[in-house]
């Protein structure tokens, strides 16, 4: 039970784990995947409203300074965007969803370092938690539509003169079919359905140019017709392969690479195919061993020890943020297009001493309530406890060497607990 | 770090091998370690790979600008005779290589033309993992320098990057290079030293990731203990991800800037720590659209970064050994498209300088008309440059590193 907890949410907390035991494995995995009605937690951290994007108010008269303080606050809202996600992330209730979205953004993976509009980002963020539960050609249709993506792949630039293959490319590639699953004869038509759509800057709005688009007849995976960005979209959601592949990556992100994908995972939408995989028998074999992303171990940490990030005062919000940025993993700028790397790639010299450090501030800002769980156990059982607190089904010898020492000093034994192999690969 | 304090630390660190742990196998005696990943042969050289993120456009780069089918093809994104700066009657530079030009003029860079693989792949991630792994047909998941780390010891030492992330490259079947990062030089670890060496130790049966992840301890003591002493004057970076220095694009690279992770390979080789491998990149290079310029900025920056390495590496008799390697994924398609880039190519140029590297022009430059679907056919396999670099570098035998390949690059060094 607490596998499933691990994997379906960031962090199921000692409370959550002992309630879904009484409930029983069935009943456990419905209230996951259904919606509540309340969730108290997002209710409590609403998508912050943005004023304009700084850059609408800037014409081709603007001064340097101007420039300047513009680009300034949009720097300044992106800041705003990514510290309340963060904390969206660690209050809500209905963390499968919370979860599922940050699977969804690192799988369109788009990054503000191009897109630099927070409501760009914003917007892209509802579109994906609208469209993430339900069926792939509603999510897929609105994305090809969806500005910040276009900004990102230089979806304004492709048009009826010469296209711009690059979203086309990546959208078979990456996001719907997988690679093989297409020729390269796929990618220019489909370059070309996707043409006329371009993003207004300056009001972050999308609109279609008929004069940009292709309208000729274009052959695409077999099939011919006039296509346009939408029925474009409808023939890649409806290939088996965008189904079969998508289930895929949902398995790599919560299964892991050690064990490989079933058979037959994909459903008629997305959360039946997540119904499908956690149901899976290879999927409780998969138990420690998926490297946990430094966004998961954050974020269940924080969540663990009873850590709300926008409670906590400025500089140790940065310090958070900093351990992100160092372990290469910040909300809203995925690397590349290809999203963030898994496995054992998180797992290098550097990222250790990032996690070293992460780990010193989150014990340093542990809930007293929380301490005083480890506190209470006798020296010789906080490990236990520690195991307990952390989700952690139990400490190997080695760790356990580590740990022992450490007892009498439970913040300095709880970071830890953060940096064990135990805790790092779940 | 001289001499004698290197050969103590080496005597007391008690490095543990990370792909044995990894495999759960135990740990190497100190015997072992100082047989494998003991003192450096002064003799022996190093290998500078420098990663271009992204697809640079090799015809940009190495501009065929006697040839008419390069202005036609591109009348926008060509740059004219007048500023391209000459190699020869047919070939010149980006006007942005001004100090690689000097160093051609000096007979000291070398350019391998047309390098590609058999049936090119026009993804940045499969290419990207093509280039990692020198496996074009199926790319597994060990890095080519990884396996030359394998069959090398293991010392993580042996083989460093820059990098927050590990790249593909550097990881071996048994073993990984280490990732040191530039920023956060502050150790600030908060658990004491016995906690670290605790952690580091293998556990029986468990996971290869969580070997992986017990591994990276005993890997965070050795390399820390190396990089401390040479990393001092390099400056701090800030924590700001929008400090941004090029324009971004959607594919990737460091965001640590190329003249400081080779500040810091300067600072290692002249330290004369163990490392025969650096890997640093940069990114960027996905230019679609409004290419000329940007393309310009990076090549500008790489530029900047590789001579100024280049003019220091040469003052020293370990940096003498350096060898440096620039590539891509791959390069751009002949013909512009209509936002003034280029979409996803085939085949490019790679640069060498450095120890021994004979300069000028090596393989034969593709045809600009003979295409494959619009694209250059590559004139030299990419393994042919690896195993160069692996036999006359690394003073290893590419055989077992590249399956066999038989493939060379005539007269490169």
């Amino acid at each position: 039970m607490a596998h499933l907890l691990r994997r379906a949410t960031f962090g199921p907390t000692a409370d959550e784990v002992d309630a879904a035991e009484r409930a029983g494995p069935a009943a456990t995995l419905d209230r996951l995947l259904t919606r509540p009605a309340t969730d108290r937690g997002a209710a409590a951290t609403p998508v912050p409203t943005l004023p304009p994007d700084p850059y609408a108010g800037l014409t081709k008269d603007s001064t340097r300074e101007q420039r300047q303080q513009a680009n300034a606050e949009r720097r300044k809202q992106l800041q705003q965007v990514t510290e309340w996600w963060l904390d969206r992330m660690v209050a809500a209730e209905d963390g499968l969803t919370e979860k599922l979205l940050f699977f969804w953004h690192g799988h369109w993976a788009t990054s503000a370092q191009k897109v630099k509009s927070a409501r760009l980002m914003v917007g892209q963020l509802e579109t994906l938690r609208r469209h993430g539960r339900g069926p792939l050609g509603p999510l897929v249709a609105a994305m090809v539509r969806d500005p910040a993506l276009i900004v990102w792949l230089d979806g304004q630039k492709n048009t009826r003169k010469a296209p711009n293959e690059n979203l086309a490319r990546e959208l078979m590639e990456l996001f719907t079919l997988g690679i093989g699953a297409y020729s390269e004869a796929d990618v220019k038509a489909g370059a070309r359905a996707l043409t006329g759509w371009v993003v207004d800057r300056r009001t972050g709005a999308v609109r279609f140019e008929t004069k940009r688009h292709d309208p000729g007849e274009k052959s695409i995976l077999g099939q011919s017709g006039r296509f346009d960005a939408e029925a474009y979209a409808g023939l890649l959601a409806a290939q088996p392969a965008a189904a079969t592949f998508v289930a895929g990556r949902l398995w790599f992100r919560y299964a892991g690479t050690a064990t490989p994908a079933p058979d037959g995972l994909a459903g008629a939408d997305t959360i039946a195919t997540v119904r499908a995989l956690f149901s899976a028998p290879a999927f409780a074999q998969t138990r420690g061993t998926l490297v946990k992303q430094p966004v998961e171990w954050l974020v269940g940490a924080l969540r663990q020890l009873g850590i709300r990030p926008s409670a906590l005062p400025e500089q140790q919000r940065r310090q958070l943020l900093a351990g992100l940025n160092a372990l290469d993993q910040v909300p809203l700028r995925p690397p590349s297009v290809g999203g963030w790397p898994a496995g054992s790639a998180w797992l290098t010299t550097s990222s250790l001493q990032a996690r070293l450090r992460t780990a010193g501030v989150l014990a340093a800002a542990t809930a007293p309530a929380v301490l005083a769980r480890l506190t209470a156990a006798p020296t010789a059982g906080r490990p236990d406890a520690l195991a307990r607190l952390l989700v952690v089904d139990g400490w190997g010898a080695r760790t356990r060497a580590a740990l022992t020492p450490l007892a009498g000093e439970p913040r300095k034994l709880l970071a830890a607990g953060l940096v064990s192999p135990e805790y790092t690969v779940s | 770090m001289d001499t004698v304090t290197r050969r103590r630390f080496l005597l007391t660190s008690g490095v543990v091998g990370a792909g044995a742990l990894a495999a759960g196998a135990g740990a190497y005696s100190l015997r072992d370690l100082l047989d494998t990943g003991g003192d450096r042969d002064p003799q022996s050289r190093t290998l500078v790979l420098v990663t271009l993120y992204g697809g640079n456009d090799g015809l940009n780069t190495v501009i065929p600008y006697g040839d008419p089918a390069y202005r036609a093809a591109r009348p926008e994104l060509a740059y004219p005779d007048g500023e391209v700066r000459r190699l020869d009657d047919d070939f010149g530079l980006n006007p942005a290589l001004a100090g690689l030009h000097q160093r051609w003029s000096g007979g000291g860079l070398a350019i391998v033309r047309g390098v590609g693989y058999p049936k090119p792949d026009r993804s940045h991630f499969r290419s990207m993992d093509i280039w990692h792994t020198a496996q074009p047909d199926r790319p597994g998941n060990t890095g080519w320098l990884g396996r030359w780390l394998d069959r090398a010891g293991g010392d993580p030492r042996l083989a460093v990057s820059f990098e927050p992330a590990l790249p593909p490259l550097l990881a071996g079947a048994v073993s990984a290079g280490a990732a040191v990062p530039v920023t956060d030089r502050k150790a600030a670890k908060g658990l004491p030293a016995a906690t670290l060496t605790a952690f580091a130790a293998a556990e029986a049966g468990e996971s290869a990731a969580r070997g992986r992840a017990a591994a990276c301890f005993a890997d965070l003591r050795s390399v820390d203990e190396m990089i401390r002493q040479v990393r001092d004057s390099a400056d701090p970076d800030t924590a700001d991800p929008d400090g941004e220095q090029a324009p971004a694009t959607a594919t990737g690279g460091a965001r640590t800037p190329l003249d400081a992770q080779l500040d810091l390979v300067a600072q290692c080789v002249e330290a004369g720590v163990s490392t025969r491998v650096f890997s640093v990149s940069l990114g960027g290079f996905d230019t679609h659209a409004d290419e000329k310029q940007l393309q310009a900025v990076l090549l500008g920056q790489l530029d900047r970064a590789l001579t100024g390495f280049a003019d220091r590496m040469s003052r020293t008799e370990a940096g003498r050994k350096v060898v440096v390697a620039v590539y891509s994924e791959f390069g751009r398609r002949v013909r512009a498209n209509a936002s003034d880039g280029t979409d996803h190519g085939t085949a490019s140029d790679v640069l060498l300088l450095g120890a021994g590297v004979r300069g000028g022009w090596h393989g034969a430059p593709p045809s600009l008309t003979d295409l494959d679907d619009g694209d250059l056919k590559y004139t030299t396999d990419f393994r042919d440059v690896y195993a160069t670099l692996l036999e006359r570098v690394l003073d290893t035998d590419p055989g077992p590193v590249l399956a066999d390949w038989r493939g060379r690059v005539d007269k490169l060094f």
